[in-house]
């Protein structure tokens, strides 16, 4: 794109000579062809991008007022809420941003898979948001030891001790993660480094990269159908609008609706049940006193509930790796002509039906007491969840599809 | 007749126990207590309550219960505590207005007479919910078997003493076979106490609410911010919308 602004009289085009702000603006924004079906599916992503916003902003403030160490973070955390102006409103936020995160990444990455957008041209956009997934498990579960209450002590104790079923170096790694025999004053220290400077930073490369790569391939759509394969003659998508003004004004109403839901969980019910602050967490780390049940936060019960389905730590640890993981290999694995599940067929859509019903069954199970008849109902959805992934290669190829349009169908 | 008498007498006292939900004089026709489903019915709205909680616990409970993340002054300021009465009747010796709400029981003793230090307040409606402290306060019945002369249904085997027998009176425990398990049934009172069931209650509920403030000081205020916060948001989701299908009028 050529530089016109550069030629510009004024300070506009002084500036321009020296930044291509106008290139950029043009080139990612006001020129930026985006499908012009996108759907209710498709506000999640700029979404993602509010609430990382968020919770840097509210992080910074809370920083300045939490202090870290054994002694002093859950007393901190209490000052905050009681003396400090408006911390409890920063704590609120975010300590229900980190649940929204993870509410709209999942959604983020449902879209994902229901409209086939990890497939070719876009594999690689779909691991960068793979591995802003697993940055993001590491900060929320940095940030959730942070307060230092009860719960946070024991879902650190919980997680890193899993570290210890890998053979042979496992014992020595739980030990060099943690700084310390067990969870304790090393570990709190490096656990807020890491999550106030580490992984903020390598969060914001990883989206700009995300990004990149999905300004370079440019978006999939509800159908599933290349809008750059059908140019006018200027080269311009013929189902393409510019990305500004229609999906900013659109991704801004998708905010405020988003913030109105969002200020309800924070002004109303901001422990949400026990299920965004828990109960336990109101108590002081002790390490005499265990809660009951020790759940992790309900963004991780599903891997936790896979875990816990196993009767050997090592066998457990293994597949909820894959269970992670497995999400990765999905441009791979999927074989299918199509990438909208609007014209795949019943076996695929079964398949799906079942996943979905599999993850949100383990994510409920993964927060009840492991005993009974919960760890058999998550062995129970540990079949259709790893089924989805392992028999894909072969479903995708059998599934009816059915033909998909030259253009894109509808939009709003 | 006489069993139909016995059954509408039974049906009668049923909501009546339920509401009042209080320990039965022995020899009443046996209704079990279901003192799990108690609610404290607390309600942080009431400043009168509120005030009166914040006595009952100086009185009764601040001799061993610490507050260590609450001033006096927030407090009283929280609370429309006038600030004479603040001094003259909360603020314990050796604290000002400013002072964080300590205990002056040492730790040392504490561990010496009870075995352990009795838990700082601040966060218990937090951690246990209001529920378990209404219920708590609720359920001590004498029990010579226990070091403290007293046990408690929602915490068997507390440390705590039941200190409030003189204003609830002194209760037995009255328990039943019920599948080869022993089962609470009702209460049962030996000694009353210088309150009625109804005022120790209130006594309880008043005392809870307090605690129930204590555990977040500033949930009024959350709640009256976020009514306008809420308001101005669907606002503008509204008007957003407006925006949002005045530029997509274009497209096709």
């Amino acid at each position: 794109m050529a530089n016109e602004a550069a030629y510009k009289p004024g300070f506009w085009g002084w500036l321009n000579r020296r930044l291509p702000v106008e290139v950029f603006w043009r080139s990612q924004l006001s020129e930026y062809y985006a499908p012009k079906n996108f759907n209710f599916w498709y506000f999640f992503g700029s979404l993602a991008m509010l609430v990382l916003v968020m919770q840097l902003v509210t992080g910074i403030f809370l920083a300045m007022f939490y202090k870290v160490g054994e002694n002093t973070a859950f007393d901190s955390v209490e000052f905050i809420m009681r003396e400090v102006d408006f911390g409890w409103l920063l704590r609120y936020l975010h300590s229900t941003g980190a649940s929204a995160f993870f509410l709209v990444i999942y959604l983020h990455m449902f879209r994902g898979i229901m409209y086939g957008s990890y497939k070719s041209p876009r594999e690689l956009l779909w691991l960068f948001g793979m591995i802003i997934y697993l940055a993001l498990m590491a900060e929320a579960f940095m940030g959730y030891v942070l307060p230092w209450g009860n719960m946070s002590f024991w879902a650190a104790t919980v997680i890193i001790n899993i570290f210890g079923a890998i053979p042979v170096i496992g014992p020595g790694l739980v030990e060099w993660i943690r700084g310390d025999y067990g969870i304790a004053d090393a570990t709190l220290n490096r656990f807020f480094s890491l999550h106030v400077v580490a992984l903020p930073l390598l969060l914001l490369l990883l989206v700009a990269l995300h990004l990149v790569a999905l300004h370079e391939v440019g978006s999939n759509n509800p159908d599933g159908v290349e809008i750059k394969e059908k140019k006018n003659a200027q080269g311009i998508p013929l189902d393409g609008i510019p990305f500004h003004p229609y999906y900013t004004v659109k991704d801004i109403f998708g905010v405020a609706a988003f913030l109105a839901l969002f200020a309800i969980v924070v002004f109303f019910i901001p422990t949400f049940a026990d299920l965004f602050l828990e109960k336990a967490n109101f108590e002081p780390a002790n390490p005499l006193s265990t809660p009951d049940p020790i759940s992790p936060s309900w963004y991780f019960t599903p891997y936790y509930a896979i875990l816990r389905s196993f009767p050997s730590k090592g066998a457990g640890a293994v597949a909820m790796l894959i269970a992670v993981s497995a999400f990765f290999f999905l441009p791979w694995l999927d074989r299918s002509p199509v990438k909208s599940i609007r014209y795949r067929g019943w076996i695929y859509k079964t398949f799906l039906a079942l996943f979905v019903v599999s993850f949100l069954g383990l994510m409920y199970l993964g927060l009840q007491p492991a005993q009974g008849t919960y760890v058999v109902l998550s062995r129970i959805c540990c079949v259709p969840y790893f089924l989805f992934f392992i028999l894909m290669p072969f479903y995708t190829r059998w599934d009816p599809v059915k033909p998909v349009p030259e253009r894109v169908t509808a939009h709003g | 007749m006489v069993k139909l008498a016995i059954v509408l007498m039974a049906l009668g006292s049923l909501p009546l126990a339920a509401l009042a939900a209080e320990p039965e004089a022995a020899g009443e026709a046996a209704t079990p207590v279901k003192w799990e489903e108690w609610h404290a019915g607390n309600s942080i709205e009431d400043t009168s309550s509120l005030q009166r909680g914040a006595r009952n616990f100086m009185n009764y409970c601040n001799g061993c219960h610490a507050l260590k993340y609450v001033r006096y002054q927030r407090m009283a300021d929280d609370l429309k505590i006038p600030t004479d009465v603040l001094s003259r009747d909360l603020v314990a010796p050796g604290s000002n207005a400013l002072s964080y709400i300590t205990t002056s029981l040492p730790d040392a003793d504490a561990v010496n007479w009870f075995g352990k230090v009795p838990p700082d307040l601040s966060l218990i409606t937090r951690s246990k919910g209001t529920d378990y402290v209404y219920r708590f306060l609720k359920t001590f019945y004498a029990d010579p078997a226990s070091a403290t002369g007293s046990n408690n249904l929602a915490y068997p085997g507390a440390a705590m003493p039941a200190v409030l027998s003189d204003l609830s009176g002194v209760n037995d425990a009255v328990f039943r076979q019920d599948g080869g398990q022993k089962v609470f049934d009702h209460f049962a009172n030996t000694v009353p106490g210088t309150l009625t069931p109804a005022q120790y209650d209130d006594f309880v509920r008043d005392t809870v609410n307090f605690l129930d403030y204590v555990g977040e000081p500033t949930q009024i205020e959350r709640r009256t911010i976020g009514i306008w916060v809420v308001l101005f948001l669907v606002l503008l989701t509204w008007l957003t919308w407006l925006l949002k299908n005045e530029y997509w009028k274009d497209v096709h």
